[in-house]
């Protein structure tokens, strides 16, 4: 294992490696007449840095040397699908022909690009099993936000303005319940039951005519599919709510199960989770929303459409639509392009078969990461899991260590850990979720390495508390960093 | 596809987790449709794949194949080479949010980084990691200010000159809440003045754009110190590209700035991804939507950087918090710090002149055009309104087959603005380019 403590200085910033008169890009000469601009307009100094080229290629290069991403390591990140990233993606978006196009062209101009967002919204249909999709949200959270915004709008219509309550089991992600509020709604949180699944008799007792609805992931964030999904939504129907699903998960269940099948009314996708676009260091995502028949009047525009159908001689004319009950824009423009088609290259290069391969082994790969651990971890839900599970990282008989130590100490054998300290329901939370992409060697490995801290924990417990060692910084303060506040290369002037 | 797994590996892992099979993990899963059969198109090769996609771009027409003038919050501008090849970095665009910073440097330096050269740009003390977009910075400035005021100042002014996909994104997020929107339907003649007979004492923010939608670069300072008088919150929204010549907000008074990002190095790419700036005052940081990044130190003494002040997000806060948001535009962000970084003081300045220099000359041009006439007398940037002789889309019609492609139909965006052209003219377009344009819009005048 290479020691990077030692092989990398820490890095100046640019302002720090800035000198004076250096540039690292210059233009053209200005070929037109010079026009006067108003000197009161004009700012007096712009304190950037100056750098000349070699400078910056270096100082950003260095910078990557210091993360670990899926291309350098295992990166088992609960509900977050790590999963291997296709190169040829990132040839396909950056071909000139959807690189170099404005969101604003004439559509004839723009055909091929309203063509892959038409397709790609069919594909995303015929995978969920609904009706209607819109690819505009730039993210999951985004999504959610559109998501539940469909749910208020679809009440109102109905002149349903009772409807204020959103359920939300305790296990789900925290943009759940703040996407709901941001809608204005009350939140009532839902326990689990002691399998994992919704409590059934918790969720009939908050089922009344205050209901917009519910949200919930599937497979949860404990890695399990609800056994109860089916009794989950009828009852939520009966009462008048509808159901919201958050397709964090939906790497478990691709080609398996579809979620408009099992009775949810509106659901997210992550394109940057299961379709294999990069996370790009967190951001940009892509989250469309997919809906049922019911709903997708609803659906933010613009949505592609085919505006004049097409014959045996002359393709289909593209066009961007706004439904006509639309809640209206939730961004510029028609989403995140640049996404999109990378999901597209990733489902036309694995198909239906392919895709619930990828899912299938996502399963297979978690269930014996489970396997290998049961002895060592605790399993606190321990039954046939789908593509992710969580254990606990703590031991009666090593009481000084936690999650956070364990996940430090991971990362001197080269792993980024699992997610800790979630989902909020499992004490000293590790979430693992391993994703197809990777080899039975690799999780021999990160099991092996998983193991050994747990024997270290009892023997070596400081070897757990001071990691990581082998890393290009050591731990960090964050206690320091929230009190002092420095978010800046200097400070503001008082 | 993209699976390791020899059949040796399966059986191998199957024994070890104790079923028969693949389809024994799925026994416990209720409902009647599991497996259904995918109707998809069958997986390809790679080469089939790009091949495919390559047939599909090619059926679009690009601005490296047009003389393009269109604008209208996305701009063609040259991204320099270093840009994309540090973004075509594994290291960077296949990790994820740096919740574990000691091997999330690179990420953490470069927004703490990126949140200084935004600091430095627009003269703001504190900047957030990025939002999605221009549009979605402005619906937080909004939340922001609400939130700020707890709930007790309803109002919140936007100006006509806010691009109309950002004010539409504000109605869709503010739909469900007690926000009265107003400020709107101001004549567009009367400039930033007239927002300010509708600022009281229960106005939390006003919005405006600089330079506008229309491209014009207004004067804020008196409807931000009649903001103030009545302790209401400004947002100025920027185009970050101007400010390398144009005085910042945090100059004149501004309490927050959004922008829209995709000006410094970020591709066209058919409207997105695209960046968010969001930059505020010290005493607002802990309200503020977004990651931050801080500087802190290690174990071993030695600087580093965290994600800090989460107390403030969703996964620690859950339905108190600022917002949903989650992550940021994280590899777009490092995007404009590369372009900033590469650029620099002078760099900047230099691209921003370039476009004014080259806007000046066009709309200059096309003034002395018969049926052509400059809108507004505002001065303006890169961008500048033009009222035509017919209707905008029939003139771009005709201009596509001279290979040019129009600026933006402003009639589609308002009443009264039917046969107006928001034009756009960046330092994509030479000299020449302007001239074939404009000696195209005298033959295509006339029916």
């Amino acid at each position: 294992m290479t020691d990077l403590s030692t092989s990398l200085k820490i890095e100046p910033t640019v302002f720090e490696l800035s000198s004076p008169g250096r540039q690292g890009h210059s233009f053209p000469e200005l070929d037109v007449p010079h026009a006067e601009i108003p000197k009161s307009l004009l700012r007096d100094d712009l304190p950037l840095p100056e750098l000349a080229e070699v400078d910056v290629a270096r100082h950003f290069t260095r910078l990557s040397q210091l993360n670990h991403g899926v291309d350098t390591g295992f990166y088992p990140l609960g509900s977050c699908t790590m999963k291997y990233n296709p190169k040829i993606n990132e040839a396909t978006s950056r071909l000139p022909g959807f690189a170099n196009i404005h969101p604003l062209q004439p559509i004839e101009t723009v055909q091929g690009a309203i063509g892959l967002m038409f397709e790609l919204q069919e594909w995303l249909k015929e995978i969920s099993g609904f009706a209607g999709i819109t690819l505009q949200p730039a993210a999951g959270a985004h999504g959610e936000l559109t998501g539940v915004l469909i749910m208020r709008a679809y009440h109102r219509a109905r002149g349903d303005d009772r409807r204020v309550k959103m359920l939300i089991p305790d296990s789900a992600h925290g943009t759940n319940p703040a996407s709901s509020a941001m809608s204005g709604l009350e939140i009532v949180e839902i326990p689990s039951d002691t399998r994992g699944n919704i409590d059934l008799a918790a969720l009939r007792a908050e089922c009344d005519e205050t209901l917009a609805g519910i949200m919930i992931t599937n497979p949860n964030t404990l890695g399990l599919f609800d056994e109860n999904l089916r009794q989950v939504c009828d009852c939520v129907h009966e009462a008048g709510g509808l159901v919201y699903g958050d397709g964090a998960n939906f790497n478990a269940i691709m080609g398996i199960s579809r979620p408009a099948d099992c009775g949810v009314d509106v659901l997210h996708f992550n394109l940057h989770k299961t379709f294999s676009t990069p996370h790009g260091g967190g951001g940009p995502g892509s989250g469309p929303v997919g809906v049922t028949d019911e709903l997708a009047a609803f659906l933010p525009g613009p949505i592609a459409a085919i505006v004049e159908e097409g014959d045996d001689e002359e393709p289909p004319l593209y066009g961007l639509v706004t439904p006509e009950k639309s809640i209206g824009r939730i961004k510029a423009f028609h989403g995140h392009f640049g996404v999109m088609t990378r999901a597209y290259t990733y489902i036309m290069m694995l198909g239906g078969e392919g895709l619930r391969a990828a899912s299938e082994h996502a399963v297979l790969n978690a269930n014996y990461l489970q396997a290998r651990l049961r002895d060592t971890y605790k399993i606190p839900y321990d039954r046939i899991c789908m593509h992710e599970f969580v254990a606990e990282g703590h031991w009666e008989d090593a009481p000084d260590i936690h999650a956070l130590d364990i996940s430090k100490r991971l990362m001197d054998f080269g792993f980024h850990p699992p997610t800790n300290y979630f989902p909020l329901i499992v004490p000293e939370a590790l979430m693992i979720e391993p994703t197809e992409t990777e080899s039975k060697e690799t999780l021999d490995a990160f099991a092996d390495a998983l193991i050994q801290i747990a024997e270290e924990a009892r023997t070596q417990p400081d070897l757990l508390q001071t990691a990581p060692h082998r890393t290009p910084v050591g731990r960090l303060d964050e206690v320091k960093a929230a009190r002092e506040l420095v978010l800046c290369c200097w400070l503001p002037e008082k | 596809m993209f699976l390791p797994h020899t059949d040796a590996d399966r059986e191998a892992m199957l024994r070890t987790i104790g079923v028969k099979k693949i389809k024994d993990l799925f026994e416990g899963l209720p409902g009647e449709h599991l497996f259904p059969e995918l109707d998809l198109p069958p997986g390809v090769a790679e080469m089939e794949a790009l091949a495919e996609l390559q047939h599909i771009a090619d059926a679009n027409e690009t601005t490296g194949e047009l003389i393009s003038f269109l604008g209208a919050g996305a701009y063609n501008h040259y991204s320099p080479a270093v840009v994309d090849s540090i973004l075509r970095r594994g290291e960077f665009y296949t990790a994820y949010t740096p919740y574990q910073p000691e091997i999330s440097q690179g990420t953490l330096q470069a927004i703490f980084e990126y949140q200084s050269m935004i600091v430095a740009l627009t003269g703001m003390d504190v900047s957030n990691a990025s939002h999605y977009d221009g549009a979605t910075a402005v619906a937080e400035a909004v939340n922001m200010a609400y939130h700020n005021f707890r709930g007790k100042r309803t109002k919140v002014i936007l100006s006509p000159g806010l691009h109309p996909h950002y004010r539409e994104t504000v109605h869709t997020y503010t739909v469900d809440s007690n926000i009265l929107l107003e400020g709107e339907e101001t004549p567009l003649d009367s400039g930033p003045e007239a927002l300010i007979p509708l600022i009281d004492d229960n106005t939390a923010l006003v919005a405006v754009q600089y330079p506008d939608f229309f491209g014009r670069i207004h004067r804020f300072r008196e409807l931000i110190e009649a903001a103030h008088q009545a302790g209401a919150l400004v947002a100025v929204h920027v185009n970050p590209l101007a400010l390398g010549l144009l005085e910042p907000p945090g100059d004149f008074g501004a309490d927050i700035v959004t922008g829209e990002g995709q000006s410094l190095g970020i591709p066209l790419s058919f409207g997105g991804p695209y960046l968010g700036i969001f930059a505020t005052r010290q005493q607002y940081v802990r309200k503020m939507a977004g990651r931050i990044v801080g500087e802190t130190q290690d174990a071993r003494c030695q600087r580093g950087f965290v994600l800090t002040l989460s107390t403030r997000e969703q996964h620690i806060r859950r339905e108190k918090a600022t917002s949903n948001i989650c992550t940021n535009q994280g590899l777009m962000a490092l995007a404009a710090a590369i372009y900033m970084s590469l650029l620099g003081k002078n760099g900047l300045r230099q691209v921003a002149e370039l476009n004014f220099h080259k806007a000046h000359y066009a709309a200059a041009q096309i003034a002395t055009l018969d049926g052509f006439e400059l809108v507004y007398d505002e001065p303006f940037f890169n961008e500048f309104t033009v009222r035509c002789p017919r209707p905008v889309a029939e003139i771009n019609e005709e201009l596509l087959s001279y290979d040019i492609l129009g600026g933006y139909d402003l009639g589609q965006t308002r009443a009264g603005l039917e046969n107006h052209m928001l034009i756009a003219v960046t330092e994509m377009v030479s000299r020449e380019q302007i001239d074939i344009f404009v000696d195209a819009l005298a033959e295509v005048a006339h029916d």
